[in-house]
């Protein structure tokens, strides 16, 4: 039986465009992040024009990438959460509970007595719970993923409150502090736990079925579901990467603080969300980039740094970031219109 | 291929099937039988229960009674990973592709290739370009985004995804719906191949002609049951198929073309209209009453011109008048005002709003007209979408209800019932009979036909000849977004808009 291949008209080959393997590349990397690599480039030339060379320096490059980690690791587990087109409030509050629950009297007094390393596992541990909580009232309870995740941010947050009393619970754990709070090669242990798990979310995201089928779901769940894809496990999966990302930012942060606390990561929902979207992830879900959130963390951290060092207050960097987003987002926009049609 | 069911122990047996949606039995005692290596044609109005049978099968929809037995075996698909897993593929009638994703991906969604636990671009990538060189598509590359594809290559892609696996039965649910002729008979060599090798394909369409070119057995659906069960194909003439699927005879689905007053002056003008930089400009125009057909091949260009008349593309250079009056180019609003009216050919996605009631479908163009001071009115609302279901018989005829949770065809009719309640000059219809049934398609024309009758200058874009040639007064051939040809229909035959296609094509 030969299948005959009838004549094909032009129509056909005018409406594909071929594209290779190296342009996919350029795409998915340098040129749909265009924007926000000028954008972070502008962001240093005003650094080093109004700061010199404080700006400039090798220890405060080492200072805006501490002050990037946290945000960092809880927004590639957001990436995901926002690519199947969700959104979690309730990273901030997760982190709380979880360098609270990590932080305890007992629990260090456990940590001091067998290893330090039981500290970030606890954290990690009560982020991925929390997250999974998040995930199965979203996947299997069909709860919209904004009141999830609101309810959680609200919920966490007192529990944390209420483990601490209140109080900031100061960590005297000296291997902990010593393992994470410490240097590798001159760069903080946290900046390089930011970059493995950058490292692993794009791996994940971009070259696992895990991420393709994150993909799917967000660009059309049906569609997904009639292929076979298990959406609502695979949705509470995701969730649960979100907490878990959480979890691990709340160990950095008690590392960086010396300290847990329940004000900790207070507001960080709505920095992650901001880097996460400016990074060219679509709320409406399908698309997502972790370059692109990596991108947009720096970006408000040098940000930041570039205020403080010209001793600016809070309220004036606050307006500062809201521009960015805004300018940000079009600039984004723009790109975007241009290349589809060209 | 006929006499295959007493001679071979049969692949699939559904027995007994009830599938109940809330207000209506969507199937109530079905059998249905599949023998190895047969086209089983599985005919029936919109709304009969075509597409919800097979979801049955395929895991979708969950049955509330009854028993199936597939492969010697019986099953209970509680997902559509169940049906995949034991052998069943399907291309589901409202296409079921990620378009953000490429075309390799969505091939292989759900069952990925991977080396070592990542998954592997290449593999895919040259697996993908493979069976589309197969279907006769190797002009289709695997990592092209879906969404930049047209409705055809989706379906390709679609077909692609279905070959992918192992299958023993292969569902194909109006596939041909938006392919033309040409993609058609390449989709029939694939069946034919797949069929000798032994796979089995359920077939629907509403097109008789491809059921007898292709198919060896029919069953008919008619409300949900069964009205005829494994009908041979070579013994059962269309009349007879026709009744089974309505229960009445029609004798001729074309109304007669009414004839038109020479003098009638035109109430679209289309002067020197340019789509796209470097195109032709297109000239032409229509009068009150008359029915202008735009032939050609999908992706030849047909629905950009409609685009670009409406406003919904910004035209080059040109204008578009109405009634003497020229409309601003690139503007829905304009044309809407002017009294345009335009039918999509995607309805999905250009058209409904699939999560909203029938009324607030109908209503979406004239919804001023409903309302006071900006409030609307309810209840005035309701009537005019009563009227429209009554005219065009859409079914289920509950103006509340989801326009999602209606037949393909059914939906097609609303996206009709909206410019017919909003009342319009021009009325622009891109494949108006699209996935529509024998019955309401006759409707259609007829309904089309008066429309014209009343003085509304219509165009019909189609691919199907025997539309353009029955319903209109004056068709222009398009090739290769050109105008290659026009003539009045009566003096046009199917071959010969076929050659000036082929021809036009290869200039
Ligand atoms: N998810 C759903 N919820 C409620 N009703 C549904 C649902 N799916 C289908 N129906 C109803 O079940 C009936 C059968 O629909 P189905 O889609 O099977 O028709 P069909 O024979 O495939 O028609 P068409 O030729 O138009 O595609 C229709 O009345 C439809 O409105
Ligand atoms: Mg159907």
């Amino acid at each position: 039986m030969s299948i005959s291949t009838p004549p094909k008209l032009e129509r056909a080959q005018a409406v594909v465009p071929r594209r290779s393997a190296m342009k996919w590349l350029l795409d998915a990397g340098l040129r749909r992040n265009l924007g926000l690599i000028l954008a972070l480039v502008l962001l240093c030339a005003l650094g080093v024009l109004t700061a010199g060379d404080r700006f400039a320096d090798s220890n405060n490059l080492m200072t805006i990438l501490r002050l990037a980690a946290v945000t960092g690791v809880v927004s590639i587990g957001a990436t995901f959460v926002i690519t199947i087109a969700g959104i979690d409030l309730s990273v901030g509050a997760i982190l709380a509970l979880a360098a609270v629950w990590a932080t305890t009297l007992s629990g260090q007094a456990f940590a001091e007595s067998t290893s330090w390393i039981f500290m970030p596992l606890t954290a990690m541990l009560i982020g991925a719970a929390a997250g999974l909580l998040n995930g199965i009232l979203i996947a299997y309870g069909k709860v919209v993923s904004f009141i999830t995740t609101l309810a959680m941010m609200a919920a966490a947050r007192g529990l944390a409150e209420i483990i601490s009393d209140k109080k900031t619970q100061l960590i005297t754990v000296d291997g902990f502090l010593q393992a994470v709070g410490g240097e590798v090669f001159g760069i903080p242990v946290i900046v390089v736990i930011f970059v493995v798990v950058a490292v692993a979310g794009w791996v994940l995201l971009n070259r696992t079925t895990f991420g393709r089928r994150t993909f799917a779901i967000g660009g059309n769940p049906e569609a997904a579901r009639l292929a076979g894809i298990k959406v609502q496990r695979h949705t509470a999966l995701v969730y649960t990467l979100a907490g878990l990302c959480a979890g691990i930012g709340a160990f950095m942060l008690m590392a960086r603080t010396t300290t847990g606390s329940a004000t900790h990561g207070t507001g960080l929902e709505l920095d992650v969300i901001a880097a996460v979207v400016i990074g060219g992830t679509l709320l409406s879900g399908g698309r997502g980039s972790i370059f692109g959130t990596v991108l947009g963390v720096l970006i408000f951290s040098a940000l930041t740094n570039i205020f403080t060092l010209n001793n600016l207050s809070l309220s004036v960097q606050l307006v500062a970031k809201g521009a960015i987003i805004v300018i940000a987002v079009l600039i984004q926009r723009q790109l975007a219109i241009r290349q589809s049609r060209t | 291929m006929t006499g295959l069911a007493g001679s071979h122990p049969a692949l699939l047996q559904m027995r007994g099937i009830e599938k109940r949606f809330p207000g209506i039995i969507a199937l109530h005692q079905v059998t249905f039988d599949v023998a190895p290596g047969e086209v089983h044609c599985l005919l029936g109005q919109n709304g009969a229960g075509k597409s919800t049978l097979i979801k049955v099968l395929a895991g979708v929809h969950q049955p509330n009674a009854g028993r199936i037995v597939f492969d010697g075996q019986d099953v209970d698909f509680s997902s559509p990973d169940d049906a995949i897993k034991a052998g069943i593929g399907t291309m589901y009638q409202e296409l079921d592709l990620v378009e953000s994703l490429t075309v390799a991906e969505n091939i292989f969604l759900g069952h990925e290739q991977t080396r070592g636990g990542f998954s592997s671009r290449k593999s895919e990538q040259s697996k993908a370009r493979e069976l589309l060189a197969r279907l006769g598509h190797p002009e289709i590359s695997p990592d092209m985004e879906v969404g930049e594809l047209s409705a055809a290559g989706q379906q390709i892609v679609s077909m692609a995804r279905a070959l992918s696996r192992e299958v023993k039965l292969i569902i194909m649910d109006e596939p041909s719906a938006v392919l033309d002729s040409e993609e058609v008979a390449n989709l029939f060599d694939t069946v034919r191949t797949l069929t000798a090798n032994g796979v089995a394909v359920i077939y629907i369409s509403h097109r008789l002609e491809e059921i007898r070119m292709i198919g060896d057995r029919i069953t008919v659906l008619k409300d949900g049951t069964a009205a005829a069960s494994n009908l041979l194909v070579s013994e059962t003439p269309n009349a007879e198929l026709i009744r089974y699927m309505t229960g009445r005879t029609i004798s001729s689905i074309f109304p007669p073309v009414r004839s038109l007053d020479e003098r009638t002056p035109p109430v679209l003008e289309v002067k020197d209209l340019v789509i796209a930089p470097g195109h032709q400009p297109i000239s032409f125009s229509v009068r009150a009453g008359e029915i202008l057909g735009l032939a050609g091949l999908v992706g030849s260009g047909r629905s950009e011109i409609l685009g670009a008349v409406y406003g919904s593309t910004k035209a080059v250079s040109g204008s578009v008048a109405v009634d003497g009056k020229k409309i601003r180019s690139g503007s829905t609003v304009a044309a809407v005002n002017a009294g345009m009216g335009l039918c999509p050919e995607e309805r999905k996605s250009q058209a409904l709003l699939l999560d909203d009631t029938l009324i607030a479908n109908f209503t979406l163009p004239s919804i001023g007209r409903f309302a006071t001071a900006g409030f609307t009115d309810g209840a005035r609302e309701y009537r005019a979408s009563m009227e429209q279901i009554e005219k065009l018989e859409l079914r289920p005829a509950d103006p509340r209800r989801e326009a999602r949770t209606l037949s393909g065809g059914n939906q097609q009719k609303i996206v009709l019932g909206r410019w017919l309640s909003h009342g319009c000059r021009v009325l622009l219809l891109d494949e108006p009979t699209r996935g529509v049934d024998v019955g309401a398609r006759s409707e259609i024309y007829q309904l089309v036909s008066e429309l014209a009758g009343s003085g509304i200058a219509i165009i019909v874009v189609s691919s199907e000849l025997e539309e353009v040639l029955g319903l209109c007064h004056q068709v222009l051939v398009v090739s290769e977004q050109r105008i290659v040809h026009r003539a009045p229909a009566g003096e046009l035959s199917e071959h010969q808009i076929l050659d000036l296609v082929m021809e036009g094509s290869t200039l």
